[in-house]
């Protein structure tokens, strides 16, 4: 679901945060049009647009734990978790994490990868939200939403400031509702700056 | 903040005690310092965040720089709340525009930390954030990073600081804030 179908249409909010993304043709690969968001960081009335959102969307749905996937969905998740009081769990590439963790593999377009969570990140009856820059395949967020699962959490939403127009409506990851606030951009050349 | 007792805000020891202290991790030998900890508590969170904002709000810091990938949970809410840019300090190859780099040592090896070129204007005042501070090589790449495209690194930002090791030094006469020593 994205947020212009869900009460910001209109919301000038989200032009300021979709005109503050760069895109950068060809990264990593020939064909992918990247998504460049440390733009929107360079921008902080921006950047407050996109945690303002999250945080009014979030702060009433008693949320006690915001998990971030690594790396830039640590740059968003704390802001928001701070915000709503809740705590802040970093989900993260393997190796990384001291101490018991769970793991959970995914695919990639060639191969796999895994990402780790602490067992000490969750506690009986809990409400998470998944925080991550952007969704494409969702294959990241499934394997976030089964480590939560898995560590009996109960995982309200996930979020993303980017998600390709596929995610607009009622469509789930794993049942679980996604809230995306702008589509990816064009290329043109006014996205690069000098 | 950084070490005088008498002083001591009393949320620092607050802090102090969240953190988990791991033994050899990643490796025989090492006391790991472990913040995951600290950040599961939302109360010695926002404390965190809070004593840096107390300190940098009124001294017209421009750019927050934070270091990949602990830097990056740190840095972010110290620059919304103060208003600055937040600038990422990325491992190789993850930035997708055009970046500098610069090559620091490892215990075994050299590592790079990169920076988008363009993302700061030569003038701004930069505040360095990372989770911790060690024998202050990443830290040291940062600066020169920062200097680099002309920036005024103001001071750096870490949560711990491993005072036997002697990190402090290595930054370029930089100062260092720090919360919590571990010796």
């Amino acid at each position: 679901m994205f947020a212009v179908e869900n009460g910001l249409q209109g919301d000038p909010r989200l032009k300021a945060i979709s005109d503050a993304i760069r895109v950068v043709p060809h990264f990593p690969k020939t064909g992918i049009m990247f998504q460049d968001i440390t733009t929107l960081l360079l921008d902080p009335v921006a950047f407050k647009h996109v945690v303002d959102i999250f945080v009014d969307r979030y702060k009433h749905m008693n949320i006690s734990l915001v998990a971030g996937v690594e790396a830039r969905g640590f740059i968003f998740g704390p802001p928001i978790a701070l915000a709503i009081g809740a705590k802040f769990v970093p989900l993260r590439k393997p190796g990384k994490l001291p101490g018991r963790v769970l793991s959970e593999e995914y695919e990639l377009e060639y191969g796999s990868d895994r990402l780790e969570m602490s067992v000490e990140a969750v506690k009986s009856d809990e409400r998470a939200l998944i925080i991550d820059d952007l969704v494409a395949t969702g294959g990241t967020l499934s394997a976030s939403i089964n480590l939560l699962e898995r560590a009996g959490a109960e995982v309200v939403e996930c979020a993303c400031v980017v998600g390709l127009p596929k995610f607009k409506g009622q469509c789930k990851l794993k049942g679980k509702p996604l809230y995306v606030l702008v589509e990816p951009r064009e290329f043109d050349d006014i996205t690069l700056y000098n | 903040m950084s070490g005088n007792k008498e002083e001591e805000d009393p949320r620092i020891n607050g802090i102090k005690t969240k953190i988990r202290v791991v033994p050899d991790f990643p490796k025989k030998g090492i006391m790991f310092q472990d913040i995951t900890t600290v950040l599961l508590d939302p109360k010695a969170f926002k404390d965190t965040i809070d004593l840096f904002v107390e300190r940098y709000r009124d001294k017209n810091i421009s750019v927050v720089a934070g270091i990949e990938a602990r830097g990056f949970i740190f840095g972010p809410p110290i620059a919304l709340a103060i208003g600055a840019k937040f600038v990422p300090l990325r491992k190789p190859k993850k930035l997708p525009g055009e970046t500098i780099f610069e090559e620091y040592e490892l215990e075994y090896g050299n590592d790079r930390l990169e920076m988008h070129i363009g993302a700061v204007e030569a003038g701004d005042r930069a505040l360095v954030v990372d989770d911790l501070i060690a024998t202050g090589g990443t830290l040291c790449a940062a600066i020169n990073l920062l200097e680099r495209v002309g920036e005024e690194v103001v001071e750096c930002a870490c949560v711990i600081e491993l005072p036997e090791l002697k990190g402090r030094q290595r930054l370029k006469g930089k100062p260092l804030c720090m919360l919590v020593e571990y010796r």
